[in-house]
């Protein structure tokens, strides 16, 4: 029988769930890394039981996990368990919590700084990894997207991260910009039918694409809008939240801005607004339905100042023309006195039938509904805040 | 020996107790002492200072012997009941909220 894995990552650890193909009874392991920030936790389609974790701190900094049995253990790549921590010769051996910006000149043209909030430059330093997106077929190779933004790649299972410098090469780097998260690259989209073609998204400086497998890469964000950058409508500048894509079509793009849904039907090289009749058209989330590529997701957040839902209604809407008109999904969710935000990264599907979509809240809960957003239910309510999380159906 | 006592996070992070040991050889200084520190327990690189930089992590300090010692310079050589072992250097982890 199916079984589904839900992967959570909170502000203080990360927390593991799992279901059988019913989806009714859950059970949860962890907290894993207590204390720590878990902004991100995914595993491979190429092999389920191999799980990357971001696992960061204020304090202490990066730190790089992994499991290669589905949670139930971990370690940090550069230094497995049972073998030598140093060479021969005494040096460490373990790199995998090292991400180093790449200031080589053969590599492009590697930015020094970008904008800070008041406009003024500052150098690009390394603060955390967001998002942590493993090769749809190499179970060690995978991407980590970073604060200040950046993309960086591992082909050797986490130990040791390079960065694709072509995407702060190419030029716009001194109008990027931190959100009020700080300056994330927070998606990283892979597409399945053309090896070479990735998507990825950056606060505040837009989405991005590469067709040459990451070593040159142009921004794709005419159509967009945002009245909190001098032009509106420039090239380079605007919070993209989110990203989302359907596997069956990729050029088809779904994407929640800072405001404003909108969709792209040519791989992201023009986008229009969907965002029809919602209540709010800020949020943070958008994901796409498992099996129907024109049912897609967000959860309305009130506005940029107050994170949260609007009347106090936690609403997930779902359309199923691709946007433009949009159903409140109520049953099961507060519906009074709620003031939970939902991150960029807190929705994701399974690919059961009927598909299961799941998020979690600033509040500490994740829901989860067994019928594609008819009906919701508390798979765990009262965790930290909830960062992330992550989805995998399994045969 | 050098003694040197870790913060709870890294303690779980290296899979250590308390309190450390570690050989320095020649002068010991706060450099010397996170370089053997790090040779010994790589999984800490970068959580002390920085990978590159060798910085101080701004919410790291370092004390001994009754002293707060996290702005001195690195090169400069620990109190002597830390190089005899008398006293272990205390890595904390800055009183920041959360």
């Amino acid at each position: 029988m199916s079984q589904v894995r839900v992967l959570v990552g909170t502000r203080k650890g990360a927390f593991i769930l799992g279901s059988d193909g019913t989806r009714k009874q859950w059970n949860v392991s962890g907290p894993h890394f207590a204390g720590w920030e878990i902004y991100h936790l995914k595993g491979s389609r190429a092999d389920p039981d191999r799980l990357y974790a971001s696992q960061t701190s204020g304090w202490f900094g990066q730190v790089i996990q992994r499991s290669d049995d589905a949670g139930k253990t971990w370690h940090q790549p550069g230094t497995p368990p049972g073998e030598a921590t140093k060479t021969p010769d005494g040096m460490p051996k373990g790199e995998s919590n090292k991400f180093v910006y790449d200031t080589s000149p053969q590599t492009g043209k590697p930015l020094t700084t970008h904008q800070w909030y008041d406009g003024s430059q500052r150098p690009w330093e390394f603060k955390r990894v967001w998002h942590l997106e493993p090769s749809l077929t190499d179970p060690d190779t995978v991407y980590a997207g970073v604060e200040d933004a950046a993309l960086f790649r591992s082909t050797d299972g986490g130990q040791s991260w390079t960065e694709l410098a072509g995407l702060r090469g190419h030029g716009t780097g001194p109008l990027w910009q931190p959100g009020a998260g700080g300056m994330c690259l927070h998606t990283i989209i892979a597409d399945p039918t053309h090896p070479d073609r990735m998507f990825v998204a950056i606060s505040s400086a837009g989405a991005f694409r590469t067709d040459d497998g990451g070593r040159t890469w142009k921004p794709i964000n005419r159509g967009l809008t945002s009245q909190y950058i001098p032009d509106p409508n420039a090239e380079v500048g605007h919070c993209v939240h989110r990203i989302a894509m359907h596997p069956s079509r990729p050029n088809v793009l779904f994407m929640q801005k800072h405001w404003d849904v909108l969709r792209s039907d040519d791989a992201g090289d023009s986008w229009r607004e969907v965002s029809g009749d919602l209540p709010s058209d800020f949020g943070f989330v958008i994901d796409v339905h498992a099996h129907e590529p024109e049912t897609i997701y967000v959860v309305p957040i009130k506005s940029d100042s107050e994170h949260f839902p609007p009347e106090g209604k936690l609403r997930v809407y779902r359309s199923r023309t691709g946007g433009g008109e949009w159903q409140a999904l109520t049953t099961g969710l507060p519906q009074s006195d709620c003031y939970v935000n939902v991150l960029r990264d807190a929705m994701a599907v399974d690919s059961l039938d009927k598909c299961g979509v799941y998020f979690g809240t600033t509040g500490g809960q994740v829901y989860a509904s067994a019928d594609a957003g008819d009906t919701w239910a508390p798979i765990v309510r009262d965790l930290p805040p909830v960062l992330s999380v992550e989805v995998q159906t399994l045969s | 020996m050098i003694r040197v006592v870790l913060p709870q996070h890294l303690r779980t992070l290296a899979g250590v107790g308390r309190e450390v040991t570690v050989a320095v050889k020649g002068e010991v200084t706060q450099r010397s002492v996170l370089d053997a520190l790090e040779a010994s327990y790589p999984m800490l690189r970068g959580t002390i200072r920085d990978h590159v930089t060798q910085a101080r992590r701004p919410f790291v300090r370092f004390f001994a012997c009754g002293q707060d010692l996290s702005l001195a310079s690195p090169e400069m050589p620990l109190p002597r009941e830390i190089a005899s072992g008398e006293e272990p250097l205390l890595v904390i982890g800055a009183i920041a909220g959360g």
